[in-house]
């Protein structure tokens, strides 16, 4: 575990052994176990895990909806119990649910959190105004938010999360429920926040396309423990890519499966299934060319490649033994062989 | 992670552009300002709690024999105020059960709102619907045997006004111990209402009653608002009948908001 890419920045989240258990029918769980995270100024993190993972309860400590059973944490320079309403001065919160009460209309929410946050009425509708027009929710504005669509609302939760424009925000599952279309919108959104404005982005989400396409470093969580914490890219780089060579016979296979261990790259893993061959190894896609060049010329013809560069899944895979798209219960075939 | 960083070392977003905090009384405006929009945007949601009342005042009210010292209806129609005061007020709780279904609710508790505004504002919002009630059933029964005293009427709101926010307080309380399931908070609040209602002698007097029955509607505080409000709408001023009715409204108020504090402070 290793979070090189943090420390050189100032970090406005910092947590030490944060752990949180719960007492549900007389047998205690332990959702969070012993956190030690820091997220510096400026980063766009995200938080990937199977559901029940700790992702939401370690993001409610942080934003102060429950309290840690131990360990601390401090949040824009606050300690997360101490100092509770510093806290939620500083930070913009997105929860699971919708921001907005359902017999509101969109622009009195935004008005009141503004005013909620010490905004003069003029200002509070001034900024009410500018996020309904940057979120495209003008013509929404005098509805009750029980009549918006889903993507609607979202905007909207976004949108009231933004009134004081803060430094930090945080969003819980941010596109569960949304349609492709809007949760890439969403998605876009929450890019350009961070590139444009700077804001210090924490999300969580079991959407490994969408960590993957938005953050720059996603923190793995696993039964309440951090597994994995680097860039998306770093992650993948690490495992490799992996390269199947199928063959006419198992002669060939066996020629190619010893080959591969040095051919495709140093700490190359080969496993062989018959006439199939699996080589994982980092920069295999580079060099799989070559081989079966060198292959043919041994004559053993190689009649099908594939090669795919490695995913977050086959991260989480690889780190737990399960794969993040399944049940959380199954174990994948991956796994098993 | 070995590293370790002072505290004051960890940096602070741009705290400095932001206004000061409100204090408490600017977040409970606030907080009742956002409860009353809804109702001012579509005002006829007041008739909600209304329409067991109006039932009452127009099938049962006919029933009752007139009495020596004026009609029914005179009789008859502050208690079926009090009534309405008391099915909004314990009605609003599931406003809030909603919210914290919903998520808003949370959105609230992570805004730097006190958790003390939270529950005030909301609960004194239950004077506007109250009063708005009010003035429904006084124009409704003003053109038939009712006399009108409108300073005496005025005096009784105020009366009310102290038991709608502690019995919205309490409602709130319930909302926030039900959580999610709104199951659990509609069957407390309606296992509740009819026995108060009854206990206060709004549909019959209970003058006539056994001993025990006398006991607990003596036990309940909503037996003095009623009869406050029955003295003030007959145009008569009796001091102890209103005073103790001013009592138990103020009781009802600060016991409300003491139990709706505790459950908002403990809710996160």
């Amino acid at each position: 575990m290793n979070s090189s890419s943090a420390p050189h920045r100032q970090p406005v989240i910092r947590t030490q052994g944060l752990t949180r258990r719960f007492t549900r029918q007389k047998k205690s769980v332990e959702a969070v176990r012993g956190l030690d995270l820091e997220v510096g100024d400026g980063e766009l993190v995200a938080f990937l895990g199977p559901n029940g993972a700790g992702k939401s309860t370690t993001l409610r400590m942080l934003t102060t909806l429950i309290e840690p059973t131990s360990g601390t944490a401090h949040v824009a320079g606050h300690d997360v119990v101490r100092e509770r309403r510093q806290v939620r001065r500083s930070i913009g919160y997105v929860g699971q649910g919708n921001a907005a009460g359902h017999q509101q209309r969109g622009r009195d929410e935004l008005v009141s959190q503004g005013r909620a946050f010490g905004l003069s009425r003029a200002a509070a509708y001034a900024r009410a105004e500018e996020l309904l027009d940057a979120f495209d929710l003008t013509d929404q504005a005098m509805r009750p938010v029980s009549t918006l669509s889903g993507g609607q609302r979202r905007r909207l939760d976004v949108a009231i999360g933004l009134v004081h424009t803060p430094r930090l925000l945080f969003l819980d599952e941010p596109s569960t429920g949304l349609d492709p279309q809007n949760r890439a919108n969403l998605q876009e959104q929450i890019r350009r926040l961070h590139d444009e404005q700077g804001t210090t982005i924490v999300l969580t989400t079991h959407y490994l396309e969408e960590a993957d396409a938005i953050a720059d470093r996603v923190v793995v969580i696993d039964h309440g423990r951090v597994i994995a914490d680097d860039t998306a890219t770093a992650l993948k780089a690490g495992l490799g890519d992996l390269v199947t060579l199928s063959f006419a016979d198992e002669a060939a296979a066996v020629l190619a499966a010893e080959g591969a261990t040095w051919a495709l790259g140093d700490g190359a893993r080969v496993e062989r299934l018959g006439t199939t061959v699996r080589t994982r190894a980092a920069g295999a896609a580079n060099r799989v060319a070559r081989f079966v060049t060198d292959l043919d010329a041994a004559g053993a013809p190689v009649s099908r490649v594939e090669v795919s560069g490695a995913t977050l899944d086959d991260v989480f895979l690889e780190l737990t033994g399960r794969s993040l798209r399944e049940n959380d219960h199954t174990t994948s075939e991956g796994a098993a062989a | 992670m070995t590293t370790t960083i002072d505290t004051h070392l960890i940096a602070r977003p741009r705290e400095a552009c932001l206004p000061s905090p409100p204090g408490f009384l600017a977040d409970t405006w606030n907080v009742m300002v956002r409860e009353l929009r809804p109702v001012l945007r579509e005002p006829a949601s007041v008739l909600f709690a209304m329409v067991q009342p109006l039932v009452f005042l127009g099938l049962f009210a006919p029933l009752l024999p007139e009495v020596e010292s004026g009609s029914a209806l005179q009789w008859f129609v502050p208690g079926i105020i009090a009534m309405t005061a008391l099915m909004g007020a314990s009605f609003t709780g599931a406003n809030l059960t909603q919210e914290i279904v919903s998520g808003s609710h949370e959105r609230l508790l992570v805004s730097p709102l006190s958790r003390s505004s939270l529950l005030v504002g909301r609960s004194l919002k239950e004077v506007v619907p109250m009063l708005m009630q009010a003035a429904i059933i006084v124009a409704v029964v003003t053109p038939f045997s009712f006399d009108l005293h409108l300073a005496h009427v005025l005096v009784g709101v105020v009366v009310l006004a102290g038991f709608s926010i502690g019995v919205g307080a309490l409602s709130f309380a319930l909302a926030l111990a039900a959580k999610d399931q709104d199951w659990l908070f509609w069957t407390v609040q309606q296992t509740l209402i009819f026995p108060l209602l009854l206990l206060a002698g709004v549909l019959l007097p209970l003058e006539g009653a056994p001993g025990w029955l006398r006991l607990a509607s003596d036990l309940n505080p909503l037996t003095y608002v009623v009869r406050a409000e029955r003295a003030l709408f007959a145009g008569t001023f009796p001091v102890d009948t209103v005073g103790s009715g001013v009592i138990a409204s103020a009781v009802v108020a600060a016991f409300g908001l003491l139990v709706g504090l505790r459950a908002m402070r403990a809710s996160g």
